[in-house]
């Protein structure tokens, strides 16, 4: 069987999964609460709830008789700090031109 | 010294790109001059305490780059030096405005990698006022997943900033 990997980079890609993201950051809502915000069909909505739960973003839990999708925000922070370490490489490098030119600029004094 | 210095840093999952911004306080000139000169980009290139050091270089259109990444074992926890060779290939030159290309990696003869992702990547200079120089990279890439790849390359290689960090970056790159 073919298996499809899921990351959080994977739930990001798509505007309307990154939509759904600020939706539920504030609080945790129903499938239906969800969907009344997209023009999207509930179908293609509940897609992309999968496709978040598959990437561990989301969480459902179960309130009486309803479900409700909650955001993993450990799980939102680790693309943070992810990118920032990227960042961070390249802020190395540029502090280290600046001392290049800094040393470039008083050579021709 | 760089406080007031402008570094946006923006990741588009729409295009597979990578925008960077930064001024730098130095004239154009000179800006150009440290981006394209192989003495100078070994001063600066690689993040410290990695080392870049160029095997070659061409500037021009049609030239390459050929240069390693040298990182020290401290980083690796191995016990020699590791060393990462990669390349860049210039498409387009307009002196003191636009470097377009693309970013390999390779072995030390220049002969690439097919493994490992490719990328294209756009340098444009811009003079602004009072001496200050804005550099614009875009990087793009074949898809999310090359982006995803390349900064966990640049991880890897670049785990440097400080020690203390080490150990938060091994336990995110361990849970991803």
């Amino acid at each position: 069987m073919m298996e499809t990997r899921r990351d959080i980079f994977q739930a990001i890609a798509d505007p309307t999964r990154r939509a759904i993201i600020t939706l539920i950051a504030v609080q945790a809502m129903t499938p239906n609460a969800i969907a009344e915000h997209f023009d999207s069909s509930r179908q293609a909505i509940s897609k992309h709830l999968q496709i978040l739960m598959e990437c561990e973003l989301v969480t459902q839990k179960q309130q009486g008789r309803e479900i409700f999708y909650q955001l993993e925000v450990n799980k939102m922070k680790e693309i943070d700090s992810w990118l920032s370490q990227f960042r961070k490489i390249w802020e190395s490098r540029f502090n280290q031109l600046d001392k290049v030119l800094l040393t470039l600029k008083n050579k021709r004094k | 010294m760089s406080t007031n210095l402008k570094f946006d840093f923006e990741v588009n999952k729409e295009n597979n790109t990578i925008v960077l911004k930064r001024e730098f306080a130095a004239s154009l000139e000179l800006v150009w001059k440290a981006w394209t000169t192989a003495e100078l980009l070994d001063q600066w290139w690689g993040p410290a305490p990695c080392r870049a050091k160029t095997k070659s270089m061409d500037f021009r259109e049609g030239g390459e780059w050929l240069y390693c990444m040298i990182v020290p074992p401290e980083l690796t926890g191995a016990e020699e030096e590791q060393v990462h060779w990669g390349k860049q290939v210039f498409e387009k030159i307009v002196t003191q405005k636009l470097i377009i290309g693309t970013d390999v990696f390779c072995d030390e003869n220049g002969i690439v990698n097919p493994a490992f992702p490719a990328g294209r990547f756009e340098n444009v200079f811009t003079e602004e006022a009072n001496g200050i120089t804005l550099v614009t990279m875009i990087s793009t890439h074949n898809s999310f997943e090359d982006i995803e790849a390349v900064i966990e390359m640049g991880f890897k290689e670049g785990i440097t900033l400080s020690f203390n960090q080490l150990d938060e970056v091994f336990r995110l790159s361990k849970s991803i």
